[in-house]
């Protein structure tokens, strides 16, 4: 019938991940709501900054903000309630029952999620960078490329553990993905350098991947990117491996919890539960 | 041999979060069951009587409270990865699927958790979009096909992964005849083809279970009543006479119970309220006339009287003391 774990896991990953991958090039909409309507906070912000005759580097921290709260969003309302929904439409119960590693179905909701982001994120660094002249300075394309993708590893990490909790809450995950929205675009410092926040506040907020992330690259891409740092490319980039562990890890056990709950109370395989 | 599912006084009670906000239920109450390799083992019972809680427990979705279950000799509670690899399941009024994708893109992505090569689920998925009459709507959307056509591909999904023993949930519920009826036929084809494989079909249509099933397990308030070949149960209530009555303006049920020589009886009201149809299982046809003086002692009018056949129907009543719709 098939061959053994390691291929079986691979395909549910691509299998999973196709509908993610396949679901931006049909619904074409995706440009205008991901792209065209986030310019409208970051043109918002880079007026701010031109009005305050700040350094031309503010406009492209805004710009790379904007970009990376496309991630986060992806995180809160696709990822984080992803299994919620399975539930609701029938599908859970389906993944519960393939011989498959549940980590390789949230691993392909994952790769298909991050892919189609990256895409409008993408679109909207292009789009920004025309829009208002931001320059790049990029000294080490590899480095920032190893910051892009433990930054995403965490992450995404992050979110494979958040749909794990959101399906034990059921429906009320939707009012803590909508507390978890503004407070985080506030304290990962999307649009202004998080050190501006202070040293324990900016140490805080490195719970969320993206604030280090954002960090380590506006170093990377900007030359004064450095001036305005919380800590160094190096250090940022050990934090984020540590959280890649820690929140993969906790994805699992939230996972198991979660599937051994199910089975006992039998209430996850029932919809409007 | 071994057992493709064998389950010994498999238990499942379902406990409210709170005490407040329900009673206990008990789902399952000490169920045997030994299926045989080969067989279309159907269980028959009314809503609410456990049959979906066996087959989740049976495809590892739910932990039995008390006994053990196994499936192709694994042990559902422990072995999971051994039984997922050679089960499938099908619910009816099933959604399952992304209405974005076509059927074809569906189907190959649930085939994909179980591990086939692309080139293989694609050659299935045309072998059996052939067979369910859906060649032409492969690349169709499945948010635009109706809602017999999205329960053929939830079936042809069940069977993509050719699974040794699937588990058919009402798998014909909600379809139209002719849809009921090529679902019907695929599934003893099936099976038939391969002695190796094995359905347990649950059900409440007593036609289907008829028609389909080599053995039949007779499920009420979690207790298995009886279990055996359609025609042994039929057995019986071949002792007994069958009588079916179609009243009209029938206002209670009250006093057929008291009248000697009836075994046991049931009654079904049409859509309309006014046409009641009476069952009786008779121990002694002398009876037929004192039901003819209650029926037409309560004002009713009697629009038909049939003497019948046995049927599953009569067994379910007999055994349960009610009919199954």
């Amino acid at each position: 019938m098939s061959e053994g774990p390691l291929m079986r896991n691979l395909r549910t990953i691509r299998g999973r991940a196709y509908p993610r991958l396949i679901g931006s090039t049909r619904e074409p909409s995706w440009f205008f709501f991901d792209v065209v309507l986030p310019l409208f906070t970051i043109a918002g912000y880079a007026y701010v900054y031109r009005f305050l005759e700040a350094d031309a580097e503010f406009i492209g921290y805004v710009v790379l903000g904007g970009a990376m709260t496309a991630f986060w969003l992806n995180i809160l309302w696709s990822m984080a309630s992803q299994l919620y929904w399975e539930k609701e439409i029938g599908n859970l119960s389906l993944y519960l029952m393939a011989p498959t590693s549940r980590m390789s179905i949230l691993g392909g909701m994952a790769v298909g999620g991050l892919v189609e982001t990256t895409i409008q994120a993408a679109a909207t660094v292009v789009v920004g960078v025309i829009a208002f002249d931001v320059i790049f300075s990029l000294g080490s394309p590899v480095t920032l490329l190893v910051v892009f993708v433990v930054t995403m590893i965490a992450l995404y990490g992050m979110g494979m553990m958040f749909a794990s909790l959101y399906l034990l809450l059921g429906r009320e995950a939707y009012h803590l993905s909508s507390l978890m929205m503004e407070p985080v675009y506030f304290a990962t410092g999307f649009y202004f350098p998080v050190r501006s926040l202070g040293r324990w506040a900016a140490a805080g907020a490195s719970i969320i991947p993206i604030t280090l992330g954002l960090d380590a690259m506006r170093q990377l891409i900007f030359p004064v990117g450095a001036d305005d740092a919380f800590l160094s490319v190096n250090t940022e980039i050990a934090v984020l491996c540590v959280l890649c562990v820690v929140f993969m890890v906790l994805a699992r056990y939230a996972l198991r919890y979660m599937e051994h709950l199910g089975k006992t109370t039998g209430r996850l395989t029932l919809r409007w539960q | 041999m071994q057992h493709a599912v064998e389950t010994q006084s498999l238990t499942r009670v379902f406990r409210p979060k709170k005490k407040r906000e329900g009673k206990v239920v008990t789902a399952l109450d000490s169920v045997d069951l030994r299926i045989d390799r080969g067989e279309l083992f159907g269980i028959l019972g009314p809503n609410g009587a456990g049959k979906t809680t066996i087959l989740k427990i049976l495809s590892t979705l739910l932990l039995p409270t008390s006994g053990k279950a196994y499936v192709a000799g694994f042990d559902v509670a422990k072995n999971l990865l051994e039984v997922r690899k050679r089960i499938n399941m099908v619910s009816g009024g099933e959604i399952s699927g992304y209405g974005l994708l076509t059927v074809r893109e569906n189907l190959w992505m649930f085939s994909q958790f179980y591990g086939l090569k692309s080139k293989e689920a694609h050659q299935r998925i045309d072998v059996l979009l052939e067979k369910f009459g859906l060649r032409d709507k492969d690349k169709e959307k499945v948010r635009t096909l109706s809602t017999g056509q999205r329960q053929k591909m939830n079936v042809i999904r069940g069977f993509v992964t050719n699974p040794e023993i699937i588990f058919l949930d009402e798998p014909t519920l909600g379809l139209d005849v002719n849809a009921a009826r090529t679902v019907r036929e695929f599934v003893v084809d099936w099976i038939r083809e391969d002695s190796s494989r094995t359905v347990l079909l649950t059900t409440h249509y007593m036609m289907e279970a008829d028609e389909l099933c080599n053995r039949i397990a007779i499920i009420d308030d979690g207790k298995i009543l009886a279990c055996d070949t359609p025609h042994n149960l039929k057995k019986l209530v071949r002792m007994n006479s069958t009588l079916t009555l179609s009243v009209g303006g029938l206002k209670d049920i009250n006093d057929f119970s008291s009248i000697p020589g009836i075994d046991n009886f049931s009654s079904a009201k049409d859509a309309g309220g006014n046409e009641t149809t009476l069952r009786f299982i008779l121990e002694d046809e002398s009876a037929v006339s004192d039901i003819v003086s209650t029926v037409l002692g309560k004002g009713s009018k009697i629009l038909s009287l049939q003497k019948t056949e046995p049927t599953l129907e009569d067994v379910f009543i007999k055994l349960v003391g009610r009919g199954l719709e």
